[in-house]
């Protein structure tokens, strides 16, 4: 088969089992459409902004397990989708993003929308490439999925320039079943000899917590790890990107450490005896101050990533490889243990984790007649019987919809928790929707994100990819705010929006329903109301409390034991 | 406790290979001291040698994030084992009694000679350990009109090699 380079990358696309790209047109990628236009196989999907692109292929691949395809042109279209792409790098997202580059002859000619695109992204990808010759682009093509799937999953940017697309220069074509490459070899299993010392460290501890991480999520090891948790009855604590690995409505589950975790999964934490950390990269997020993360704890450490290991906290046992073969063998070692492991000898710990969790850490006042972004939340989880895709975008309504709508299944949270990229939350509640078109999803956002990537409303009334959009609107940066109010004597500098839109009537302008809602009693009926409207994408705008905060709270550079707790919680401070 | 430590590599010969390792140290606010890099025999590698200062912690993550660059086939940290290194330095003086005495009283151990004579300027080419050649240009001192140093090289000693 004789194929032009356009023709080669849809093919490749093809071959490679893609559904969807997300992409934009423009000058160098001309050709490429026009491959496009005379095939059906692959889907296009055009956004209103390259960031949607990237941010949508990154929601499309969270959801699915599979990876995220984005096609954008030179210059702008390339600088465009950087922050969707540094978004999946921080979270280590499976991408494949194709850039147009102008012709070899140009390059570096300061020529039209020409942007050195491999410079710019080289810090935020897994790897990039400039392809030179229309006869490598299929085995590039081949590496970047590869690469971008295996390992630690990263984006991958496959620059081509113009010129190698033309559809007059027809090369033979064959996509090759299998790549290997001799600087990259990702683990796979771990050292049996470390699981058999981990396994050791799990039969001595007293206070053992099992920190799992989104690397359970991504490696396809929640089964495993439910699996593991329930055979040691050890407490489960997960990160915010780990949510959903193992069930958030478990009784083993202590809740979200962190920042804003709970008082007791960050407690037990402190002062736990062993910790293993599971697909997990002690984010600083996750650990407060380093020099007194965990002090009395011996750490276990599963990762993929070598360089994740002792990168910011010194581990006692580490097991490079992928999560589900580690948690095999690590359940096969325990299974001889049996006889001798007593279940019962951690009681003590868990009545002490139960005290803790008597605190009722993330209460919140229920009497007033506002609307609470929590209580919003809550009854969100209700009506879509916790069963909902939920996206979010980045601040305090991200941290309420973690704290308050317990996952039970990973893949159902997506959120940019490592890069936290405002934004991210609409894009990607539409890519969700093309991996599960049958699926409730929602996006939780506020007012100030969702004016971030706002117009791909546009894009989603095109494709008919209903999404709920949940926006918590206080009409302040609420995370930023609840900083200022804390650490800089509530001089709210910035953080309140003036001149916002009447979100009904813009949600009404983009073909979409609106709502507004105003009243306490008015929220679970809008939901209701919402979610009866399976085709429909509806705007809520719940005008909520100005100013709730998220607790519990770490301070910044403080330790897992030294939380504010919130007015509404049971905590004294004579407990600790 | 901060130490110097050799790093060498072998790279794809790649375009931008380079600029993945350079950018890696100055990204995550790693120390290069030196850095030199030119093709194998094989032509598809580079051999890249780093010399860097950290402490033992920021070593391990250096080489770790090293590795995992996908344009780096092999690493090899030379101050682990018993290893050879030095750096050329090529240096300008002009021409004097005094400074042909100041080079020839370095001994002939000190594999500094005199490469070339243009004009009244002598040109030094001189290679050793770099805490040798340290010493070797402070004693010149400001005689020195100027100078280029190669950065370091280094091999481990014995059977230890750094080949696919």
């Amino acid at each position: 088969m004789e194929l032009s380079g356009g023709e080669i990358v849809i093919q490749s696309l093809k071959d490679e089992g893609v559904e969807y790209v997300f992409g934009y047109p423009g000058g160098c990628v001309l050709h490429i459409y026009d491959a496009i236009f005379r095939q059906k196989d692959v889907k296009h999907v055009l956004v209103r902004h390259e960031q949607g692109a990237t941010h949508a292929a990154d929601g499309y691949a969270r959801a699915s397990g599979k990876p995220g395809v984005v096609l954008v042109t030179s210059g702008p279209g390339a600088t465009n989708a950087v922050t969707g792409i540094a978004t999946a790098f921080m979270d280590s997202i499976p991408m494949v993003v194709i850039t147009g580059q102008v012709p070899k002859a140009v390059i570096g000619s300061d020529a039209f929308q020409e942007v050195d695109t491999i410079g710019i992204t080289r810090p935020c990808v897994k790897h990039n490439f400039l392809v030179k010759n229309v006869g490598d682009i299929a085995e590039t093509m081949k590496k970047a999925f590869f690469l971008a799937t295996s390992g630690r999953p990263g984006p991958v940017i496959v620059d081509i320039p113009k010129d190698i697309t033309d559809p007059s220069i027809k090369v033979p074509y064959e996509y090759p079943a299998e790549i290997s490459m001799r600087s990259y070899t990702p683990p796979v299993s771990g050292d049996i000899g470390q699981i058999i010392e981990a396994v050791k460290l799990i039969k001595e501890a007293k206070r053992p917590v099992i920190y799992s991480g989104g690397g359970v999520v991504l490696g396809e090891g929640s089964a495993e790890l439910r699996e593991l948790c329930r055979a040691l009855n050890f407490p489960v604590t997960q990160t915010l990107m780990g949510l959903g690995a193992f069930p958030g409505t478990d009784p083993q589950f202590i809740g979200m450490l962190g920042m804003h975790g709970t008082y007791e999964a960050n407690m037990a934490m402190h002062n736990s005896d062993l910790i293993i950390a599971i697909g997990a990269r002690f984010d600083d997020r996750v650990t407060g101050k380093v020099d007194e993360f965990c002090p009395h704890a011996k750490i276990i450490h599963i990762d993929v990533d070598p360089a994740s290991i002792a990168k910011i906290i010194e581990v006692d046992v580490a097991i490079v490889g992928q999560v589900k073969p580690i948690l095999l063998d690590m359940l096969a070692q325990i299974k001889h243990l049996d006889e001798t492991f007593d279940r019962a000898r951690i009681a003590d710990w868990w009545l002490q984790i139960d005290q803790w969790r008597a605190t009722d850490c993330m209460a919140y006042d229920t009497t007033t007649g506002t609307i609470k972004p929590q209580y919003v939340i809550e009854q969100l989880y209700k009506v879509t019987g916790g069963e909902a895709y939920l996206t979010s975008d980045v601040g305090q309504h991200q941290m309420f919809a973690a704290q308050f709508y317990p996952f039970d299944e990973p893949r159902r949270w997506i959120n940019s928790g490592g890069l936290g990229t405002m934004g991210f939350g609409l894009p990607a509640a539409m890519g969700v929707k093309f991996a599960h078109p049958d699926a409730d999803v929602a996006c939780v956002t506020g007012e100030g994100s969702i004016q971030m990537c706002l117009q791909e409303l546009s894009t989603m009334l095109q494709y008919d990819t209903p999404v709920k959009v949940i926006n918590l609107n206080n009409g302040y940066l609420g995370m930023v705010r609840q900083w200022q109010e804390f650490s800089y004597d509530s001089r709210y500098s910035h953080s309140y929006l003036e001149a916002l839109p009447d979100f009904k009537k813009l949600a009404e302008a983009y073909g979409h329903v609106g709502m507004t809602i105003k009243k306490k009693e008015d929220v679970e009926p809008a939901l209701r109301e919402a979610f009866a409207m399976k085709n429909r994408t509806v705007f809520l705008d719940f005008l909520t409390d100005t100013k709730e905060n998220v607790y519990p709270m770490i301070a910044s550079g403080k330790a897992h034991n030294d939380m504010m707790m919130g007015p509404s919680s049971k905590y004294k401070r004579n407990e600790s | 406790m901060s130490r110097q430590h050799i790093i060498s590599m072998l790279l794809e010969n790649e375009s931008g290979a380079l600029s993945r390792v350079s950018g890696l140290f100055s990204a995550r606010a790693y120390n290069i001291e030196s850095l030199t890099v030119a093709a194998t025999i094989d032509p598809s590698l580079s051999r890249l040698t780093v010399v860097t200062v950290g402490s033992d912690k920021v070593i391990e993550q250096i080489k770790k994030q090293l590795n995992k660059l996908i344009d780096v086939v092999k690493l090899i940290d030379l101050s682990e084992s018993f290893s050879l290194e030095r750096e050329l330095v090529l240096l300008k003086v002009k021409k004097s009694d005094a400074t042909e005495q100041k080079i020839s009283d370095l001994g002939a151990d000190s594999m500094a000679r005199i490469t070339d004579e243009t004009d009244g300027f002598l040109i030094i080419e001189v290679s050793g350990e770099k805490a040798w050649l340290d010493d070797f240009l402070l004693t010149l001192g400001d005689d020195i009109v100027e100078v280029v140093r190669s950065g370091v090289i280094g091999l481990s000693r014995g059977e230890r090699t750094l080949t696919l």
